[in-house]
């Protein structure tokens, strides 16, 4: 197990320089002088000349490249040219409220669709599972960004139950968390909706039946288990889309996590700090999706074989 | 093969009403969608601005009605430019094989390997916010979805016996690839077209939103829900009607996507932005 765990992390390393490489480039993307758009064409030269040295900008690619990637490894993400303050240290102190938003939608968005899936699974075809079909399109066709502005109209303006945004106690949680993870649980109810449909016409179901095991026992402990593999899976991978919503989400309530920096990073264009953040959720995303595998690994060891054996 | 499913005609039916209204929404609106009247700014809806007025006292239905334009032209462009290039770059990764094929899908895994809107948003961020620049950022990662399913389908289909038979009658590779291999790529492109088109107006209403796209005056919904975020606690029309606008859109395209999957009985993969 802890071998699969290693080696499966292990094969991110290509990704994550792969990553890497790609915020790298950012920087060489903007059109023009980067120094230019970030001073303005009127700045004095001997300001632009600083700025070119502190970004490293003067030096040739491949010393800025490797500069770069040494700097990423030992965990120097350079300075931000607002602040002045390490970008690793405006990321360390903006994270703890990303994670909690993050994990706090994917209680949710579990909370919401395992149940709702499974229920929707033992009685096809009754109002219940129509329902969850229901709640799973209109949750992966409802736009975020209208969401929490209609969710804060309803219970923050209207009912008086819940605060409008910032972030402090549990109340302050509930509409973002909600927000950000409502399209992740219609998504999983309806993976999981199938996967355990289609569980239910395995042979080892029909066998547990006739040695009379109960509907319920049946669907926990035999269906369930073996229908979490794709549903941890899409996790997985949602667990991206989480991320980027969170950039949303974090603006829509004034949230202060990683989204909003680097909106405001944007803005001020403040590019070390833009690469900080998109590199930190993009680590956060290929890890999520390592830690998915090792996860269905457990849950089935004829998966971790496989990707013990065939690796990415 | 089954019949259109009710939700698939629903769906259908709301998108021919959205084309409707963007191909005559010089004719349909009732007001400028630019027309400033400050004196009545934030008015709430009323017989004569059924969606009420906005900050600068633009008609919102107005602005919607143009915004259909925007929302549609940037889908469709976006979709046809990545479906081309991704089904072409993937076609013959998967036929020619080998490290063509190699190096094409290791630069997908790459693209991949961030989430879709993320890469949009740091694409947006250092070309400059503008609606093109949206267009260029969504094309240059929407290319791998489609990319991924042509290549997946055509491996599988290479080794076919009507594929052997054209070469053992001596077709070159070249017209077998683009003659026989390729109509074949049309009906799971179409289905991933149809949700692709819906993921690429969703991601460009939120890098509008996030004040990355369609700059003022330009009537995009996103834009406008970005607007209405100042004033929802005194003007939550801003914010309720151009949202609807999306949802109605989003959910017409996936009703007919989900509809067309099941009628061709395709498998692919979806909500590549989200």
């Amino acid at each position: 197990m802890l071998r699969l765990a290693l080696h499966r992390f292990a094969l991110t390393l290509p990704t994550m320089l792969a990553a890497a490489t790609l915020v790298f480039l950012l920087i060489h993307l903007v059109p023009g002088d980067p120094v230019d758009v970030m001073l303005g064409e009127s700045a004095q030269s001997a300001d632009r000349e600083a700025l070119r040295r502190t970004l490293g900008l003067d030096r040739p690619l491949a010393t800025q490249y490797a500069a770069f990637l040494r700097g990423v490894a030992s965990g120097d993400l350079g300075r931000s040219l607002v602040h002045g303050t390490p970008v690793a240290e405006l990321l360390a102190a903006r994270l703890p409220a990303t994670v909690e938003l993050t994990l706090a939608a994917l209680a949710i968005a579990i909370a919401l669709a395992l149940p709702l899936g499974l229920a929707a699974a033992a009685r096809p075809g009754t109002w219940l599972d129509r329902g969850s079909v229901g709640f799973a399109l209109l949750g992966v066709s409802v736009p975020s960004f209208w969401l929490g502005p209609m969710l804060i109209i309803l219970f923050a303006i209207d009912l008086r139950w819940l605060p409008v945004s910032g972030r402090g106690t549990w109340a302050h949680l509930v509409l973002p968390a909600f927000t950000l993870g409502l399209g992740m649980a219609a998504i999983l109810t309806r993976m999981t909706r199938a996967s355990v449909l289609e569980c239910l016409g395995e042979d080892y179901v029909r066998t547990a039946r006739a040695k009379g095991v109960s509907r319920a026992r049946i669907l926990t402990h035999h269906a369930l288990r073996n229908a979490l593999a794709p549903v941890v899976t899409i996790l997985g991978l949602q667990f991206g889309a989480l991320l980027a919503g969170t950039v949303i989400t974090e603006t829509i309530f004034a949230w202060p996590g990683l989204g909003r920096l680097l909106i405001d990073a944007i803005n001020q264009r403040d590019y070390p700090v833009v690469q900080g953040c998109i590199l930190l959720i993009a680590a956060s995303f290929v890890a999520a999706n390592a830690l998915a595998d090792v996860i269905n690994g457990w849950l089935d060891p004829r998966i971790g074989a496989a990707t013990a054996r065939a690796g990415s | 093969m089954k019949g259109p499913s009710l939700r698939m005609m629903f769906g259908a039916a709301l998108v021919a009403v959205l084309v409707v209204v963007a191909a005559g929404a010089d004719w349909i609106v009732p007001y400028d969608p630019t027309a400033q009247v400050l004196a009545e700014n934030l008015a709430p809806p009323g017989a004569d601005h059924l969606l009420g007025q906005d900050k600068l006292g633009r008609d919102i239905l107005a602005r919607i009605i143009s915004g259909t334009r925007v929302s549609l032209a940037v889908g469709l462009v976006t979709v046809v430019v990545s479906l081309v290039a991704g089904a072409a770059i993937g076609a013959v990764a998967g036929f020619a094989g080998g490290w063509i094929d190699e190096i094409v899908m290791r630069a997908v895994d790459v693209l991949l390997a961030f989430p879709g809107l993320l890469l949009a948003i740091a694409l947006t961020a250092v070309l400059g916010p503008s609606l093109r620049n949206v267009v260029i950022a969504l094309c240059l990662i929407g290319w791998t979805g489609y990319a991924r399913l042509a290549r997946g389908e055509i491996v599988r289909l290479r080794e076919r016996e009507f594929v052997e038979a054209a070469r053992a009658l001596g077709v070159p590779e070249l017209r077998i690839l683009v003659r026989h291999l390729v109509p074949l790529l049309a009906t799971p492109l179409l289905v991933q077209a149809t949700f692709g088109m819906a993921a690429a107006i969703v991601a460009e209403a939120s890098l509008s939103f996030l004040g990355l796209g369609a700059q003022p005056p330009t009537s995009s919904w996103g834009a406008m829900l970005n607007d209405g975020r100042a004033f929802v606690l005194v003007a939550p029309h801003l914010t309720v009607f151009p949202g609807l606008a999306i949802l109605v859109t989003v959910l017409g395209l996936n009703f007919l996507g989900d509809g067309l999957r099941d009628r061709l009985d395709v498998r692919t993969p979806t909500d590549l932005w989200r």
